[in-house]
Order: C-alpha cells, then structure tokens, then sequence
C-alpha cells in the first residue's frame, strides 16, 4: 500500500492472478471436458478454442454443444446464451460500484471476463478493486478456460474419472470459501446467502424459471428484500405491529 | 458465425453497466441493492446445483461440507478446494 503507483499496480497485477488460482483449478477439468465434448460434438478445434476464447462462458457453451447436436438453428442458440448469461448483468453493475475510478477502455476490456468465479472472487475482496488486480485475476481464469479447452480436444480425454469426480466440487467448494469468512461477519450475509438459495430452489424446482434466469430473480429478491428491511431497521420505524 | 454472436450477446450485459452507470451517483438505496448482490448471488450460486454434480446427491453434501468445515476454521480458499477435492477422493474410494 505504501508503494509507489506503479510498483503498486505490478503488485496488484499478481494480488489478481494469486486469487484467481482456486478459478484454475476449477475450470480445468471443466475446459478439458468442454474440449472433448466438442470435439464428440463435431467441432474443428478452431472453432472450439475459438468458442472459449470469444465467448468465455461455461454453461452457455456447454449448452450450446448440445444446441448444435440437436441441429437447433443459430439464432436460437444465441439467444439461449443471451438468456443464459444476463446474469452477469447484475453481476457486472454490482462490480462497477466496486472498482477503482479509471478510463472506460479499461473497465470495458476487464468486463469482458466477468463470469460467475471471477465475480465472486473480486465482489468478496475486502475495499476497491484496482484495474490491476481485475486483469491478474481475469487472465489466469482465461488462459486456464482456453488452454485446457484446446488440451481437452486435442489429447481428446478429461482427467482421470474419479479425478475428474471429485474435482467437480472445485467451484462450489471455491463458492463456500468465499462466503465463509464474509458470513462470519454478520448475520446479514448469512441472511442473504440463505434467502438467495432458498429462493433458487424454489424456483428451479418447481421450473418457473430456467437457471440463468432463476438466479438472477433469487439474487434480486433476496438483495432487495434485505436491503428494504435494513431501511425499515435505520429509520427506526420498527415497531411490534407487523 | 454463431460464435461470435455468441461472444457478442454474451459480452453485452457484462459491459453494459459500466458504460450505463458510469461515474454516476446510484441512490442509495439501490447501491445498498448492489452490495448485497454478491452475497445473494453466492447462495444461489451454490444452492441446490452443488447437490448435482454427480448421480449420488451424498457426493455434493458431503464435498460441500467439507468445504464449509475447512472455510470456518479460517483456511484460504485454496485450501478449502483442495481440502473439499481430498475428502471427495477418499469418499469415492470407499463408497
């Protein structure tokens, strides 16, 4: 902190990249899979590093892999991954109030690797985020996604199956960790966590919604709900009468 | 083709708040909305999918467990991956 701008933004740099090494684990085995299955699936492997390189986001992809062997039309597929990934939209505002001033090139370069890990690696960061730390962190997700999507079509296998296995836990289990430490701080979090599952199961469950879409109404709910209670709460209004 | 409008509608709600919202003053209100946003966010993240990831629903409670477990006693997230991955390798040896 007490460095020089400069130095501070090379720090910063690799600050970002270290967080992000729990992402890597976790998309790894997912890339090579998601290589492997496109391969199956019929793509070159042009197209399949092209896919992770430009679009940057797992289900969608996986979705449309599925997409394509079912023989569903482009334009549908395009709009499946609009809908899928609006998500990021709240994601990305939520982030935009959390990030250092800085020229809208930059902000718009780093919002390009927003996805579901990185956000929640960079939201759960305690202060600002500096541009530095959000291209550390965002690279190293990339490169992992790309790379092992081009390794999992080019050696045509996934790791070990019961690696593989148990490797499936890496991002939830990346999930709780950063949730953890935040929950310890105050019954708030807890609050919201909780009513965000709740609400997302109840919505998956009984297929009101389908799951991009389910997220994004359980985070609103949940983040607005508390967020009017805590106000109700401030302005002392609260009384036995409910 | 399909790719990059793929890439296309997929980057637009990512970037989209930053060009909308920027150097604006939200009302508190909905910053306070935004700040709970990734709280939220992470629970529906990881519930219920996290019972998914394999056929046996045991294999996620018990991998998300651990996890939890290892996270509470204050490890760093890497840990907690690892950790969470090392107890779901012991559980498929002997289940």
């Amino acid at each position: 902190m007490e460095n020089v701008m400069s130095i501070n933004q090379g720090t910063e740099f690799k600050k970002g990249l270290q967080s992000g090494i729990s992402i890597a684990i976790g998309y790894v085995p997912i890339a090579l899979t998601f290589g492997l299955l496109a391969k199956t699936t019929g793509l070159s492997i042009g197209e399949t590093v092209m896919m992770s390189m430009v679009v940057f986001a797992g289900a969608s992809q996986y979705m449309s892999l599925s997409l394509i062997a079912l023989g569903t039309g482009i334009l549908e597929i395009i709009l499946t991954t609009f809908i899928v990934n609006i998500r990021h939209f709240l994601m990305a505002a939520s982030l935009n109030e959390k990030v250092e001033f800085d020229r809208v090139i930059n902000r718009i370069v780093y919002s390009f690797g927003i996805t579901d890990e990185t956000f929640s690696v960079a939201a759960t960061q305690p202060g600002k985020l500096t541009t530095g730390y959000m291209f550390g962190l965002n690279l190293i997700a990339y490169a992992s996604w790309v790379i092992g999507s081009g390794i999992g079509f080019a050696i045509g296998a996934g790791l070990p199956e019961t690696l593989q296995q148990s490797m499936s836990i890496a991002l939830y289990a990346m999930f709780i960790g950063l949730l953890v430490p935040s929950m310890k701080q105050g019954v708030k979090v807890v609050f919201l966590a909780a009513l965000a599952a709740c609400f997302n199961t109840v919505f998956t469950m009984t297929e009101w919604l389908s799951t991009g879409w389910a997220i994004v109404a359980a985070t609103l709910v949940s983040a607005v709900l508390v967020e009017l209670v805590e106000m109700v709460k401030k302005k002392g209004k609260v009384t036995s009468v409910e | 083709m399909m790719i990059i409008g793929m890439g296309v509608v997929t980057f637009i709600p990512r970037m989209l708040p930053f060009i909308m919202f920027r150097g604006k003053e939200l009302p508190p209100f909905l910053q306070g909305v935004l700040k709970n946003v990734p709280y939220a966010t992470l629970g529906a993240l990881i519930f219920p999918a996290v019972l998914y990831i394999q056929e046996d629903i045991w294999y996620g409670v018990m991998g998300a467990l651990a996890a939890f477990v290892v996270a509470f006693l204050g490890a760093n997230v890497i840990v907690v991956v690892m950790g969470s991955i090392a107890v779901l390798s012991a559980y498929s040896l002997f289940f």
